[in-house]
């Protein structure tokens, strides 16, 4: 018999169809719960707003990731083939340059066009590398454990369920009226997910 | 297969009853979520069939010998093994990066291009498209890295300065090469990676507890299918999406520069970038129909990967392959009419010089057999297909032999001319670059899951949330019409009231 003391995660309850899980949510959301989250096997259109979720921030990450990387890549080839950045005071003594002079193209600003592919790519590599970082840290993830994987269904999530998780720590959670609530939205196999303290 | 039925619109709703045409369905015979699931990862979780076995012993076998051998005795040796000499420089090491190069661009096409224009076909096949990227760019990787002659010196391609605080040639499209092979192959490792968490995700909550359940919740970074994680995850989905299709034209553009900035005639023409481009998409598509078609027929995928989807490949094949035949054709055109002698000179060598058999190989592969796909019949043929993109993966090759060795073995001088023949060492690198294309793919199919099981979830109709809603479902056609009229008109009620 386990004596581990346990730690009320919250309510998981399981909705027929993607029209059952997104009428439900425009109810959670309508009656003021604000740590929930529903649970998918593919990303439901629509679903965002039924949650009353802002657009995603991560647009604006992306966007000064790329440029670090359209200004690193023209850094890069700036400094080391042209004299262009001696026009800065201080600067002379600072980048020490010498610039290959091959098929006669010259060590000034008029030399620019020739690095724009490098430029590009590293805007688009930067860009991505800020996408996928950005990305897991607003997802929160790598996170291995997490309380809803002790439910006895939560695997069905990435197969063909559909759940609404409402969370303990909500202000309006309590243990009788979220559950009558659950099932007044249509939610069905309502389970009181636990986690071990 | 390919027939759309008229859909009569119903009678009992306001407004225009214009016949429409049904959508055809991505899935066919109405399966189920669990069913996909099921079929997907069961190509995975069963024990794989003993034609797997066939295929991957030999082709790990063959990418042992091929690459394995051949590359100690080049490194121990010298590069001087190749058959490659004064002029003719580049031989079959380059010709293959840019077939290698080349093969993986339907890839990113299918998982970036078609999800921009929302072409949803392209989710039943764009997992094994993007894993036949990531294995083309590694194969073509090997080339270049090893024709620098001393391979331990590769790293001066990397942005560092040498010894001598000098450092490399910016404005060089070789040195741009190693900018937009890297980036590619990077993000498009990044793209792949982060569209299969979810599946992982999938074949981790079905494994029974253990190693297997370890690792593969491990690499799906406990994804949970949150909304709060969709949400960010399809952001970040689109964001790669409009990052890899300006990077997916650039990157065979710039293995276009290596040729078209230069002096050299035959390679100095501004038709080059998207010449190259088309040719890559449409080698690439040949190459996704040779491996998908073989493994829909083995694992039984046929409602998944449906006609449709090939018909669809086919059509994009025949498009691509006609815009190549008329950029062979441009090129001739542009050679006569610049009245450049040497210009002129090159192509009539490319024609009837010692490489015509290659020109024929190259016309009739890539601008021939294609046309076959002007016909339902053809496109329905598994054999046909199949055949048209064995010939297109040959012509394709033949397409880069013709540009880098017919020409370099014809250049201004007369004394350097030389026929170019391959030396063994060339030859085996070769092959066993096909071997590990092939081994690395079957173990793609044996490990990880070979469809985007989300996505193809998601096409089907009752994913939309709004299906049962009559009233709004975008498949009811003609009907959408008159159900838009009549919310407005509700809600204008509504705020009438209010």
């Amino acid at each position: 018999m386990s004596t581990t003391r346990k730690r009320v995660y919250g309510y998981l309850a399981e909705f027929g169809s993607a029209s059952a899980l997104y009428k439900a949510a425009e109810k959670v959301r309508d009656a003021g719960y604000r740590k929930w989250d529903c649970h998918t096997p593919y990303p439901v259109h629509g679903l965002d707003a039924a949650m009353g979720m802002k657009r995603s921030i991560l647009p604006w990450f992306v966007f000064f990731g790329g440029m670090l990387g359209t200004f690193t890549g023209f850094f890069l080839a700036s400094a080391t083939q042209t004299e262009i950045w001696g026009w800065l005071p201080g600067m002379n003594n600072a980048i020490e340059s010498y610039p290959t002079v091959v098929q006669a193209k010259p060590a000034n600003i008029f030399t620019v066009p020739a690095f724009f592919p490098i430029m590009f790519e590293l805007t688009i590599l930067f860009s991505g590398f800020t996408t996928l970082f950005g990305l897991l840290a607003l997802m929160k993830l790598p996170r291995l454990n997490h309380p809803l994987f002790a439910s006895r269904q939560f695997h069905r999530a990435t197969d063909d369920a559909f759940f609404i998780a409402l969370e303990a720590r909500d202000p309006k959670f309590s243990p009788e009226g979220t559950r009558q609530f659950l099932e007044e939205i249509g939610g069905k196999s309502i389970e009181l997910v636990e986690e071990e303290d | 297969m390919a027939s759309a039925t008229e859909h009569a619109p119903s009678t009992t709703r306001q407004g225009p009853k214009l016949p429409v045409l049904e959508r055809e369905k991505l899935i066919l015979n109405g399966r189920s979520y669990h069913w996909i699931t099921d079929r997907i990862c069961s190509v995975l979780e069963n024990r794989q069939p003993l034609l797997w076995w066939l295929l991957f012993l030999p082709s790990a076998l063959i990418a042992a010998i091929g690459v394995g051998l051949s590359l100690t005795y080049l490194v121990s040796t010298g590069v001087g093994v190749w058959g490659m000499s004064n002029r003719t420089f580049w031989g079959w090491d380059i010709t293959n990066f840019v077939f290698w190069i080349g093969i993986g661009h339907a890839g990113t096409l299918i998982s970036a291009v078609l999800f921009l224009t929302r072409q949803n076909w392209r989710t039943s096949i764009n997992r094994a498209a993007e894993a036949m990227t990531i294995f083309a760019v590694m194969c073509a990787g090997i080339f270049p890295a090893f024709h620098v002659g001393r391979v331990w010196m590769a790293w001066f391609l990397a942005p560092i300065p040498n010894s001598n605080a000098i450092w490399q040639n910016f404005k060089s499209p070789l040195l741009w090469d190693v900018f937009a092979v890297s980036t590619y192959f990077t993000i498009s490792l990044i793209f792949w990676y982060l569209g299969m968490v979810p599946d992982l995700a999938t074949i981790r909550d079905r494994c029974k507890p253990g190693l297997r359940k370890m690792l593969y919740g491990i690499f799906s970074l406990g994804w949970r299918g949150g909304n709060r994680q969709w949400s960010h995850y399809e952001m970040a989905y689109l964001l790669l999406a409009a990052l890899s299709t300006p990077l997916v034209l650039s990157v065979h553009s710039v293995v276009s520069f290596d040729f078209a900035t230069s002096v050299v005639p035959g390679w100095h023409t501004t038709i080059f970038p998207p010449y190259f481009v088309a040719g890559a998409i449409f080698g690439g598509f040949a190459m996704v129909l040779t491996i998908m078609v073989p493994a829909r027929q083995l694992y039984g995928l046929h409602d998944l990967i449906t006609m449709k989807h090939i018909d669809n490949m086919a059509k994009i094949i025949l498009l691509t392959g006609t815009i190549v035949g008329y950029a062979y054709l441009m090129e001739l055109f542009v050679a006569y009419y610049s009245g450049a002698l040497y210009e002129m000179e090159a192509f009539r060598i490319r024609i009837t010089g010692p490489y015509w058999w290659a020109y024929l190989a190259m016309m009739s592969c890539n601008v021939l057999s294609p046309q076959l796909f002007w016909w339902k019949w053809c496109r329905e043929n598994l054999w046909v297909v199949m055949g048209v993109a064995m010939c297109v993966n040959i012509g394709m090759w033949f397409e880069r032999f013709v540009i880098i060795v017919g020409t370099l073995g014809r250049m201004f001088l007369p004394g350097d001319w030389k026929t170019y023949s391959p030396s063994w060492v060339e030859v085996s690198l070769f092959i066993g670059t096909i071997g590990m294309f092939l081994s690395l793919f079957l173990l793609f199919l044996r490990f990880l899951p070979c469809i985007n099981i989300a996505e193809v979830k998601w096409t089907l109709l009752e994913s939309d949330p709004h299906f049962d809603d009559k009233h709004d479902h975008p498949d009811h056609g003609a009907d959408v019409v008159a159900a838009y009229q009549h919310e407005l008109h509700s809600k204008g009620a509504v705020e009438a009231k209010a």
